[in-house]
């Protein structure tokens, strides 16, 4: 076996942010086990992103091309991938945790008798893989235990991508043109839209307050509401709001919803499952109120306060409308 | 059409979860289970899939495995409105790699040739994600992953083509058209659920639930895979903890918020 291939993924001919952290986490197995990191592109024509890419440390860049990789279907991506593996026999395929990998890559580990360890946020000697179990409330470390190659993707955030940095000699670019036929593509994927025109940019809010599950009906919104009114800031909610209809959609932080990095984020009631944390992490103050000590909010809160918010936000309110008399 | 639809028991949501003594696993002992959220998407898609469909021989059977106590999960499902289940005793669910659990679930699935295949897109306790995307590859079948709605293109029955709206990243959605047979793992919030009536509780208990085994479905449980061990997460980062009463934990975040954060 040869090496470490990494799937780097683009989009609107851009690489991914998340990308250069799978290849920081690749070149962290690097070190580990001793062996090269490949960068692979996929599309139907990797040119211009592979120079990119050839720049950064690693052996090679392999740009798997083919007229039917133009568009994303799990189907011509997983037999581009599993031809390219077969070839190259690498010890791990490192590939980014997004909503594209989360489509194919269990498949392809499946079509070569293999188990994605997936989500993973952080890699120890061994190699030892930790994820979230519990909605982010435990750790779980994992090892490969089978023969072939070991598959692991990686959480956004969990590697520094500058960890990625740039070298100035550059690595060599391999082209590897894959067998498929357009009667193996099943799926028929349209153009990607946009929800409902998006009125509320949280994106540039200053001041977000956030209500997650422990609001539980929606008829106690109004307690939230008028924290917000009262600090003057944005109203937000966590996928559950959205999704039982309580708070338009537009109004979602997290990896389906907007990425917002406000001066100050105020959690109500949410326990910050990872799918939310990954949407405001990069808050500069994070204040959490939740009745549960052990929720994995207070894991990146600045400020918490456990207890009821129902008694407690009331009491912020007033608190907050008599400071600013 | 003739719907499966994987669900999972998992523990509920609020529960305390502690690490078992072997630290390998998550102690059981005073937990309680629910249905997976995702997995009530799933089963809510699927009802009303055999609700507009309306041809007589439309059925939703709901799949599960993992030990007895998933049989107040099925039951759940039933009451709802599913037709009928299939019920995988197997304990030692958590220890299989989700390549073991496909496996077992795909068995079951062989025997009955659905149209579609639904499940959620992950679960809550191990979240890895990947149970309908493997299930596809065993099966043979096209998939779509993180669907928040289906419908049926033209004719419905065997060999209906399906459009299938699926969630990308942001804010961005895209339409899939796809052949089934096929698989679909579905995101939250597409459908509002419904609860159970009366009337469906009193006849989930004449449904049929069939029983089978992980031994009589011949799957071997030799994980590709292996958790080690269970720990409490790290901190990312010091969290001052404003202690007190309601209103002078709400006073203490005040002076921060004015003094330390500059906000007010």
């Amino acid at each position: 076996m040869s090496g470490i291939l990494v799937v780097i993924e683009q989009r609107e001919n851009r690489i991914t942010r998340i990308s250069w952290e799978a290849l920081a986490a690749g070149q962290r197995l690097a070190a580990q086990t001793g062996v090269p990191v490949t960068a692979v592109l996929l599309g139907a024509d990797t040119a211009s992103l592979a120079g990119e890419v050839a720049a950064h440390p690693v052996a090679k860049v392999v740009r798997v091309e083919h007229a039917l990789l133009a568009q994303y279907t799990p189907d011509a991506f997983t037999l581009a991938l599993k031809q390219l593996i077969e070839k190259e026999s690498p010890t791990h395929v490192v590939l980014p945790h997004t909503y594209q990998v989360r489509d194919y890559a269990p498949a392809l580990a499946a079509r070569l008798g293999q188990v994605l360890i997936s989500d993973v946020i952080d890699i120890s000697d061994g190699p030892v893989f930790t994820r979230q179990l519990m909605q982010g409330r435990l750790n779980g470390a994992y090892r490969h235990s089978g023969s072939g190659p070991c598959f692991v993707s990686v959480q956004a955030g969990a590697f520094r991508a500058e960890a990625a940095e740039a070298t100035p000699v550059a690595a060599k670019t391999e082209v590897f043109n894959p067998q498929i036929e357009a009667v193996q593509i099943r799926t028929k994927p349209g153009q990607p839209f946009r929800g409902s025109s998006q009125t509320v940019d949280l994106g540039s809010a200053q001041l977000i307050v956030s209500v997650g599950r422990g609001i539980k009906e929606a008829e106690n919104l109004p307690l939230v509401q008028d924290l917000a009114t009262a600090l003057g800031a944005e109203l937000a909610a966590s996928r559950p709001i959205c999704d039982n209809g309580w708070l338009p959609m537009e109004r979602q932080v997290g990896s389906s919803g907007q990425t917002v990095a406000p001066k100050l984020y105020l959690a109500v009631g949410i326990s910050g499952a990872i799918q939310h944390l990954v949407g405001m992490k990069g808050s500069q103050c994070i204040v959490a109120i939740n009745k549960d000590p052990d929720a994995p909010i207070f894991e990146v809160a600045d400020y918490g306060i456990v207890g009821d918010l129902f008694e407690v936000v009331p009491a912020l309110t007033e608190a907050i409308k008599a400071a600013k008399q | 059409m003739k719907i499966i639809v994987a669900i999972k028991q998992v523990p509920e949501r609020d529960a305390q979860v502690r690490i078992d003594a072997a630290g390998k696993w998550i102690d059981e002992s005073d937990l309680q289970f629910a249905l997976n959220e995702s997995d009530a998407y799933a089963l809510e898609e699927a009802l009303q899939l055999k609700e507009k469909s309306g041809t007589a021989d439309s059925e939703v059977i709901v799949l599960s495995a993992g030990p007895e106590r998933i049989g107040q999960t099925i039951r759940e499902a039933l009451a709802k409105g599913a037709d009928r289940a299939i019920n995988i005793a197997c304990d030692d669910l958590a220890t299989r790699d989700a390549l073991g659990v496909a496996r077992l679930l795909a068995a079951a699935v062989k025997e009955e040739n659905p149209d579609l295949v639904l499940t959620g897109l992950q679960s809550e306790d191990l979240g890895l994600g990947q149970t309908g995307v493997i299930l596809a590859e065993l099966l043979g079948l096209p998939h779509a992953t993180l669907i928040l709605h289906v419908e049926v293109e033209g004719a419905d029955g065997p060999q209906a083509r399906i459009k299938v709206k699926r969630e990308l990243e942001e804010g961005w959605f895209q339409e899939i058209l796809m052949p089934t047979p096929a698989v679909l793992t579905i995101q939250s919030g597409g459908n509002k659920l419904r609860y159970a009536t009366l009337m469906g509780i009193k006849r989930a208990k004449t449904k049929d639930v069939r029983q089978l085994t992980a031994a009589a479905l011949g799957v071997d449980a030799v994980p590709v895979v292996v958790l080690d061990r269970v720990t409490l997460p790290h901190k990312q980062k010091s969290t001052q903890m404003l202690s007190g009463s309601p209103k002078e934990a709400a006073a203490a975040l005040v002076e921060k918020l004015k003094f330390e954060v500059r906000v007010l």
